[in-house]
């Protein structure tokens, strides 16, 4: 029941533009959107927008948005925004296997793959199918991928592909290529990646305590294997799901809620904790799990400020202290700490515990980079900023109060080979039988990051 | 219990026959019925039969007998409808085990007494309840083949569900009924495997997964359900035969006439499609509902349903009415397993469908809700930004009902430093209609966070936020609104001040709190709302401000650079105000105002307000008192604002639509120019039986379907001209009376206010005090339908008439139309009285 679909850039050009059923306006809509979407008053959400053009041509336009671009749908029906938005994620992921990764430069040179694709997966605008499998027979057009994967290009890790030892490392690259390879390429490369990644979102008050914490975890499977080979993933054994269960010695790892793809069996989940499954290609998420409130490790990290303001001459004197609680062998990567600062702060002198440490001031706020945190470490800064004009109560000397606008202070970072609810994969095994070439490389990766990690000062 | 039952009775006394003996019997829909009793013999039932009967009971004359027994059992004005049976078995496995005899539902154990009981099910429709009633009656009893002991157990069963009682909450949560754990646990098992042979093999495992994990769980209270994927016990409910005799009525509409959907939506795989399509052209399916019910089997359960099939199927059933309690319980076990999908988007159709048929079930309703916490709540802080959106959007759609139902949760509604700006206010949104007892404290902590934050709007949308949950909690916020003030920031003075000055027109007591706060914050507000705000606060409440005066006078100095007409006006009326309670402060500063209003000022708005002051200080001042002095606070709007609690029913048809992702008020506006647009012949499309009532009830399901006849929803702004409604009034008859009971006089500002505030317009009023009192009064909904509107009130007998008068006759919005009036006429009467 979508009536069209369109892809925008970043910058509002339209990449693709598709018509499904013909019963309301042209092209324009894409620019119309754009328009909408750049002119929409504040406190309205762009999620969903509607247009009321005159003549019987009225539609919701609903969108997301996934790595810079718009994917947007619109419909004259008052359908559901669950489904149409899951779908629109889908076409994203869709579009990702198919073109090796989602961007702009990749939608634009494979246009002729990606028009193709939506003929198979929308029908005057009904979904007919989303999975890999049905689609691999229909689709003829090859991706056109930028360069040459190269299994030399080291030079940065990105999401899919472990960091292990050096002669192992899968490069950054090696996830973002078309999950059907060529067909006159037999040689292709069978290789599976799975990533547990958990989002951690927490939130601690000034005096320390916790106020909140959240992790969102994943299991993510990207899987080049022909489909239908069968798998089994192993995961800790002591894995407990809700507050009651208790497996193992100690604590165990507790979740609050799993939930599985659909295609996962789980026959051997209760005894031993082992998801079976039979993964088409492409990317899945075999696995969903929420915790709350309850973290069996120690959070990775504190904060511990201390505020000098000294009104009369407008100077305020900021100490930051943060304290790693990590395991020493493990390191957090990309550390990014963010403090909004009052209004109208004029300089900023600083001294650093380590020299590849940056601050800066930006947007009215002090950024904080420490690109490697080791487990175990305490870093420290000392900011010095002039406030001149900060309206305050009277009230001369020094004080420790926080004058308005600073605060709260929110940290980003990476923790590779982490996870914060402790689960881990313990194995990846494949009933998969290689015709001939190599055993698939199997990658299994850990990872956690910051959603929202905020401390308030 | 006349006729009608005894109709029903009968007939089942002749699918009985037919189903025990299918060599013989006239089927109606045969194949799947007699699949399903050939299949009786065998299996549990067989072996639950075996632990109490002597074998012999079991060959085949006996069934004949059996059917007998069932039918005379049905006879009986006191059988009851089959929904008790399966309960009663439940519950008391061993009683039932020698009371079903004469149906063969013995009880080894609890699972075998009820598949006994299922498989009787099978042949007469259900004999077994009758006897597992009369197990609980006396087991001494159960011998008897029939009689006085199986009416009076019938009528026991009969009482016992209307009843409800706690045991409701027990096993079935579907049905409504209970049972203990581990029993309905079997039974579910047990049930669901024997009852649907017809439907292949993956029906087979489901039953074995419903004994398990049965489909509802009732045993795991709310926070159980939630915390995880907690199986649920329960138990899945007989099926049910339909009779031929039932004139037709389910499906609303056959396919043909929906138009725009000239193709049917490939759902995944051919058979799917060739289902569906059967369903619904044959009209035999659609009078049959063990056919629909086969439909539904072999269509939802089909593995090879995606997401988007289950989706689509979903939407698709609501268009089905299901014709008897049991049938629509027996429909929610078999969907059950949706509620738990993976994806959103069948989950929160699934919802909407189980909302909507358990239309008249409340607590079925609550049930469901609580279910879909958990996903809901996932999708809240899933990492898509979108899906998020329409999440909370959903979520601030059930607190309206269910205030109390995500305020454990409460943290997860808490912003994040990098969301994106709508997700943040749907979030402070939700924050404030969660609030209670126990979280506000965090709540508020929470929100004075957000009130320095960078972006001034959305620290803006917190302090509002704030001052919304006030008005319960009004101590401590007014506190950190306080607070904030000293902050001396100019976006925040000028909207805390806002927020007093509505917070002191609602929550009387706060004004104390409110007037020592304010000396000082006119430094810090410089555009039109908020300095409005702060010179009304110091018109009204002057005489508790000790430098008011002075404040009024630093605006009276600058008139002439102000820029804003609005501000001007305000600052006359305070001004006036004050000088009546501090004339000697004030009279010099008036006179000047006035002056420069009449003589210098250029709006014409301005200068004509100052003319028309200055006039009435020449009529005196008493005259001027009589004008000005209106009340200080209306705590009577708060009230009807947050008269809230809206029933589940009033947007069970809006769940998983776009409706709650725009909010209700701006749909209305949209679908008022759609409306406009396009009226008439579309009204039965396909986006309308998403949207639309498919339960219209049974009466009118010939007349042609109309669009939401659940929700009712008053457009605003409806102007009717007096004429148009005399002539309209006229010409309609009355289509709904009643009496009020109403005590005291009305006062017709306040009625006018209120009915304002839920869309209903007052075309004419008599003066307070006349005697009789009328009113007249239009309301349109989003469909075009007028309700016009009578209140006649004789003071003698303390009653307000109602007479309603509505230009499309549709019962359902006439309902509704009518208890919005009487909510609004209920407040304002208690608050008079």
């Amino acid at each position: 029941m979508i009536s069209q679909f369109f892809i925008l850039s970043s910058k509002g050009d339209p990449l693709i533009y598709k018509d499904f059923r013909g019963d309301s306006g042209g092209r324009d809509v894409a620019e119309l959107f754009y328009r909408k979407l750049t002119g929409l008053p504040g406190d309205e959400s762009p999620v969903v927008m509607v247009t009321c053009g005159g003549h019987h041509d009225d539609r919701h336009f609903i969108h997301i948005r996934h790595s810079g671009l718009y994917l947007v749908a619109t419909t004259s029906e008052n359908i559901s925004p669950f489904s149409l938005l899951e779908l629109l994620s889908r076409l994203a992921t869709l579009l990702g296997d198919y073109c090796g990764s989602l961007s702009e430069g990749t939608i634009s040179r494979n246009v002729a793959l990606v028009y193709e694709l939506l003929d198979e997966v929308l029908d005057y605008g009904y979904v007919q199918t989303t999975s890999m499998e049905m689609l691999r027979n229909f689709i003829q057009t090859e991706a056109v991928v930028s360069k040459p994967f190269s299994l030399f290009d080291l030079s940065s890790v990105g999401l899919f592909g472990a960091e292990t030892q050096q002669s192992k490392v899968a490069p950054s690259t090696a996830a973002s290529r078309p999950v059907l390879a060529s067909r006159s390429d037999q040689s292709q490369k069978n290789e599976v990646f799975l990533d547990v990644v958990e989002r951690l979102s927490v939130l601690i008050a000034s005096n320390g305590s916790l106020l909140k914490v959240d992790v969102q975890g994943e299991i993510r499977l990207k899987s080049f294997l022909p489909s239908g080979s069968e798998m089994r993933i192993g995961l800790t054994e002591e894995f407990c799901v809700g507050k009651s269960e208790l497996r193992g010695y100690g604590p165990g790892i507790r979740v609050d809620e799993v939930s599985f793809h659909s295609s996962v069996l789980l026959e051997e989940f209760e005894s031993h904790r082992i998801l079976r499954l039979q993964p088409p290609q492409g990317e899945l998420t075999v696995m969903r799990y929420q915790l709350s409130d309850d973290l069996p490790s120690p959070l990775p990290f504190r904060l511990f400020p201390s505020v000098q303001w000294d009104r009369g001459s407008g100077r305020l004197q900021v100490y930051l202290k943060l304290r790693c609680d990590l395991p020493p062998k493990s390191q957090a990567l990309n550390v990014r700490l963010h403090l909004p600062l009052p209004r109208g702060v004029v300089s900023l002198s600083q001294e650093l515990s380590g020299p590849e440490q940056k601050a800066e001031l930006g947007e009215g706020a002090l950024r904080w980079d420490l690109p490697r945190v080791q487990g175990g470490s305490q870093l420290s800064g000392l900011f010095q900023m002039d406030v001149p004009g900060l309206p305050g109560p009277p009230g001369q000397g020094h004080s420790t109060t926080a004058p308005l606008g600073l605060g709260p202070a929110s940290l980003s970072f990476e923790l590779p080979r982490h996870t914060c609810s402790g689960l881990q994969v313990r194995f990846l095994r494949l009933a998969f039988r290689p015709c001939g070439s190599t055993s698939p490389h199997k990658w299994v990766r850990h990872l956690s990051h910051s959603d929202a990690y905020v401390i308030r000062i | 219990m006349g006729s009608g039952l005894r109709d029903r009775a009968l007939w089942k006394v002749a699918l009985g026959a037919t189903g025990s003996r299918p060599g013989r019997g006239r089927s109606p829909c045969s194949g799947d019925r007699k699949k399903e009793a050939a299949a009786l013999p065998g299996g549990p039932a067989g072996s639950a039969n075996r632990a109490n009967r002597p074998p012999e009971r079991h060959s085949s004359p006996r069934a004949g007998a059996g059917a007998e027994a069932g039918h005379s059992k049905r006879a009986l004005p006191g059988a009851d409808r089959p929904k008790q049976r399966i309960s009663d078995g439940r519950r008391a496995p061993g009683r039932g085990s020698c009371a079903a005899a004469p149906r063969g539902a013995a009880g080894e154990g609890a699972g075998r007494s009820a598949s006994g009981r299922r498989s009787a099910l099978g042949a007469p429709a259900g004999g077994g309840g009758g006897g597992a009633r009369l197990g609980a009656v006396g087991p001494e009893e159960a011998g008897l083949p029939q009689g006085a002991g199986r009416g009076l157990s019938g009528r026991v069963a009969a009482r016992r569900r209307s009843d409800g009682g706690p045991g409701r909450e027990g096993a079935a949560p579907w049905g409504g009924e209970a049972g203990s754990g581990a029993e309905g646990l079997g039974v579910a098992g047990a049930v669901s495997g024997r009852s649907e042979p017809a439907c292949g093999p993956q029906e087979g495992t489901a039953g074995a997964g419903a004994g398990l994990a049965g489909p509802w769980s009732l045993g795991c209270g709310p926070g159980e359900a939630e915390a995880g994927p907690t199986s649920r016990l329960g138990a899945l409910r007989r099926p049910t035969f339909a009779s031929p005799r039932f004139p037709r009525q389910g499906w609303e509409e056959p396919a043909g006439t929906a138009p725009g959907r000239e193709t049917m939506p490939y759902l995944g795989s051919e058979d799917v499609v060739k289902e569906l399509k059967k369903a619904l052209c044959n009209p035999h399916v659609q009078a049959d509902r063990l056919r629909y019910r086969n439909v539904i089997q072999r269509v939802i359960r089909m593995p090879k349903l995606d997401q988007w099939g289950q989706a689509e199927v979903l939407n698709f059933l609501l268009r089905y009415q299901p014709r008897s309690e049991e049938e629509l319980f027996d429909i929610l076990n078999l969907l059950d397993s949706f509620l738990k999908s993976s994806s959103p988007g069948v989950v929160m159709g699934a919802t909407k469908l189980f909302l909507i048929l358990a239309k008249k079930f409340p607590h079925v309703q609550t049930d469901v809700l609580v279910q879909v916490k958990g996903p809901l709540l996932a999708a809240c802080s899933s990492e898509s930004r979108e899906l998020c959106f329409a999440a909370l959007c959903h979520v601030r759609q059930i607190l309206h009902s269910l205030p109390g139902h995500f305020s454990s949760h409460y943290k997860k509604f808490f912003c994040s430093y990098s969301e994106p700006h709508y997700i943040k206010l749907q979030k402070v949104e939700v924050l404030c209609e969660l609030v209670n007892d126990e979280n506000v404290q965090q709540v508020l902590e929470e929100l004075r966070g957000y009130c320095t934050d960078v972006s001034a709007d959305f620290a803006q949308a917190a302090i509002f936020a704030i001052g919304g949950i006030a008005r319960t909690y009004t101590d401590q916020c007014v506190q950190i609104l306080t607070e904030l003030l000293g902050l001396r920031q100019e976006h925040i003075t000028t909207v805390v001040v806002q927020t007093f000055r509505d917070l002191v027109w609602l929550c009387p007591q706060c004004t104390e709190a409110v007037c020592q706060a304010l000396p000082g914050c006119e430094e810090n507000i410089q555009d039109s709302e908020g300095k409005q705000a702060l010179i009304w606060l110091l018109g009204v409440h002057g005489e508790r401000i000790p430098n008011a005066p002075y404040v009024l006078e630093d605006f009276v100095e600058n008139v002439k650079s102000e820029t804003f007409p609005a501000v001007k006006m305000e600052l006359l009326t305070a001004l006036l105000r004050l000088f009546l309670c501090r004339p000697a402060e004030c009279q010099d500063m008036l006179g000047r105002l006035l002056h420069y209003c009449i003589e210098e000022e250029k709006d014409m708005a301005v200068r004509d307000r100052g003319l028309f002051y200055y006039r009435l200080l020449l009529a005196g001042i008493d005259e001027v008192k009589r004008i000005l002095c209106s009340p200080k606070s209306d705590p009577s709007l708060g009230l009807l604002e947050d008269q809230a609690e809206r029933p589940v029913n009033s947007w069970a048809s809006d769940f998983n639509t776009l409706v709650p992702v725009y909010g209700k008020a701006r749909w209305a506006a949209i679908s008022k120019y759609q409306g406009a647009e396009h009226r008439g012949p579309e009204l039965p499309n396909t986006a309308s039986f998403a949207s639309s009532g498919p339960l219209i009830p049974e009466e009118h399901k010939e007349t042609v379907q109309e669009p939401d006849s659940g929700a009712l929803m008053l457009v605003p702004n409806c102007q009717l001209t007096a004429e148009y409604f005399e002539k309209t009034w006229f010409s309609l008859k009355v289509a709904h009376q009643q009496v009020f009971p109403w005590k005291g006089a009305v006062h017709p500002d306040t009625l006018q206010m209120a009915l304002q505030v839920v869309n209903i317009q007052t075309i004419a009023m008599s003066r307070a005090g006349a005697h009789p009192w009328k009113a007249y009064l239009s309301a349109q909904d989003d469909t075009g339908c007028l309700f016009l509107t009578e209140l006649l009130l004789e003071p003698e007998n303390s009653e307000m008439q109602i007479s309603v008068k509505q230009n499309e006759p549709r019962t359902e919005t006439l309902n509704g139309f009518i208890s919005v009036l009487e909510t609004v006429l209920g407040t304002i009467g208690d608050i008079k009285s």
